[in-house]
């Protein structure tokens, strides 16, 4: 096989497995929007927060360590202690859902039956909010976080096809890892949607509220429910790209990369964020590997957005959205 | 009309029960507008209660001052014997009072089977992780609604189009399962808003039929609003009719129907 035709492969299988880090990010968005029709700016700054939960509790640092000793005059450098990493996630997990619950009694409560923009706006808000609260809670160093997931070359991918080819593919233990998790997640959510009460019920408000309602629904519970699963989402895709590149606030930035996830799959289609993922993840990578040497490379920057563009244009529902028909 | 709190059999061999519903003096404002001006008239078990009244009488907004919609001003709702405190409407479908809607509220993209199985889901109890492994009572739940969800779809005659994505189905048939929704609660109490507006003659006919088969075959106390006169009264043991937001009139299709008040809201005489 020629070696250019290996290289692509090689590019292929990594731009999937990027693909599948993106398409966790913006699973998050699809599933509040489609519950509550609200677009949550919020949730690449969610992920952030989860991860700098996980890592505080690992760590056993104390929440508001540098207002309390500023406040009080003490002198705190965390609890002395350190959290095993499966009791830390289930403890962060429990944050998230406070979190969840705080955000609907809070803010949202208050804006049921407003124009879209204003949820909007509020999620921006709310955004900026959490990015603050995550500083103030575990401080704004670089941090890194291990929770124990395999991680550098998978020998035997390397070893297998380079006596099959003459040439080992790198394939990092991380991304693998990554895409089993992400596929179960997606598994267990589809599960939970189609045969639980509970998914019933989130199916029929994300359908229609006024419905919902009359079946004795009550949409704040659901609202609760489906934040707190974008958060156990966002809590996912913190601990992949926190363990990939470290928790730092450019991680919320990850989620202007699901933007064009989101318009290639379309808004509202759980297997669309999964597929529009996969493909802006194989087309950055193979674009900058095709395409990128001849203008100078760096086209991940701007390669998802320009095919967004070219979407909006031929599909503007996404691949997997509800077709937009007015009626005259 | 009888006004006590017993039961009573009509002239034409039917047994009405006692007061389900009691509403007590509701007024209900949005800023200024008085939409509904101090109305009072109950509702019986096992009984059609028909709402009735020119466009914009304020009938739909009595049917979701019932329901939970809207919380009125002033008034009180007594509900099996209770005085209702303010509630939300999921509060008052979980009481046993369902609905369905004048412009239809489906959920679009389920299909039929599951749409109905929505309106069982007040009566499953199982945790998740019973659901999850699916054993023991989650399993019996199932079963059993399912079975309860069968029973209704046999009854309204929509087995054809179970598995259906509602989206698809014509007007007539939307209707008609919304109507299988609501009814597979066994609500105490169904509010059913123009059951019959936009049909076609055969089809109101249809759904004249179904209404009058639940209420006889599976005892339901019904309450709807209905602007064909004629079906009306066929249809109903007691007629409330509405004008302005006001009571007008309330009895027996024929006390209601000889209402020479009742007469001038139908025919448009000039108020003053």
């Amino acid at each position: 096989m020629p070696d250019q035709l290996l290289f692509a492969i090689e590019v292929t299988l990594n731009g999937l497995m990027a693909g599948v880090l993106y398409a966790l990010v913006a699973l998050g968005f699809v599933l509040i929007f489609k519950a509550s029709g609200i677009f949550n700016y919020a949730q690449g700054v969610m992920a952030l927060f989860a991860a700098l939960t996980l890592v505080g509790i690992m760590d056993g640092q104390v929440p508001f360590e540098h207002l309390i000793n500023a406040v009080f005059g003490t002198d705190i450098h965390g609890f002395g202690w350190e959290v095993p990493a499966l009791l830390a996630i289930l403890l962060t997990m429990v944050v998230m859902i406070a979190f969840a619950w705080a955000v609907n009694w809070i803010v949202l409560r208050h804006l049921v039956g407003q124009e879209p923009i204003i949820l909007f706006m509020a999620t921006i808000g709310l955004a900026y909010f959490l990015e603050g609260l995550g500083d103030m809670m575990w401080g704004a160093d670089i941090k890194t976080l291990d929770v124990g997931l395999p991680q550098g070359i998978n020998t035997t991918i390397d070893e297998a096809t380079f006596n099959m080819f003459g040439y080992g593919f790198f394939i990092d233990n991380l991304d693998i890892t990554a895409t089993i998790i992400a596929a179960v997640l997606v598994a267990v959510l589809v599960a939970f949607s189609q045969y639980t009460k509970q998914g019933r019920a989130l199916r029929a408000v994300a359908d229609d509220h006024q419905a919902a309602l009359s079946v004795g629904i009550s949409l704040n519970f659901i609202w609760v429910l489906t934040w707190s699963i974008a958060g156990f989402v966002a809590l996912v895709a913190g601990i992949m790209w926190g363990a990939k590149s470290g928790v730092q606030f450019s991680l919320s930035l990850i989620a202007l990369k699901a933007l064009p996830v989101l318009m290639l799959g379309g808004f509202t289609s759980i297997p669309g964020a999964i597929v529009g993922g996969l493909i802006i993840g194989v087309g950055e990578k193979l674009f900058e590997f095709l395409v990128g040497p001849l203008v100078g490379g760096a086209t991940e920057n701007w390669f998802a957005y320009v095919l967004a563009l070219i979407f909006l244009v031929f599909r503007p529902q996404g691949l997997f959205g509800e077709r937009i028909i007015e009626r005259v | 009309m009888k006004d006590t709190a017993e039961s009573y059999v009509t002239e034409d061999g039917r047994t009405i029960g006692e007061v389900i519903l009691d509403l007590r003096g509701i007024t209900l404002r949005f800023g200024g507008v008085e939409a509904i001006k101090n109305i009072s008239f109950d509702i019986r078990k096992g009984e059609i209660r028909a709402i009735i009244g020119p466009n914009g009488a304020g009938k739909s907004s009595m049917l979701n001052v019932i329901s939970g919609f809207y919380n009125p001003q002033e008034g009180e709702v007594w509900f099996r014997g209770e005085r209702r405190p303010p509630m939300k409407p999921y509060q008052v479908a979980r009481a046993g009072v369902a609905r369905t809607f004048q412009n239809i509220a489906l959920f679009e993209g389920m299909t039929v089977l599951d749409n109905i199985m929505t309106g069982r889901l007040n009566d499953m109890s199982a945790g998740l992780l019973a659901q999850a492994i699916w054993k023991g009572k989650a399993e019996r739940e199932e079963i059993e609604n399912r079975e309860r969800a069968e029973r209704i779809i046999d009854f309204l005659e929509i087995q054809h189009i179970r598995k259906t994505p509602v989206g698809r189905l014509p007007y007539g048939l939307k209707k008609r399962v919304e109507l299988a929704r609501a009814l597979v609660a066994e609500p105490d109490l169904l509010l059913l808003d123009e059951p019959m507006a936009g049909m076609n003659v055969e089809e109101k006919e249809d759904m004249s039929r179904y209404i009058l088969d639940v209420n006889d075959e599976l005892g339901t106390t019904i309450a709807l609003i209905e602007h064909d006169m004629g079906v009306v009264m066929d249809l109903s043991d007691r007629v409330v009719v509405m004008d302005y937001g006001r009571k007008i009139g309330d009895g027996t299709p024929d006390e209601v129907r000889g209402n020479q008040e009742v007469i001038d809201a139908y025919l448009g005489v000039a108020h003053d």
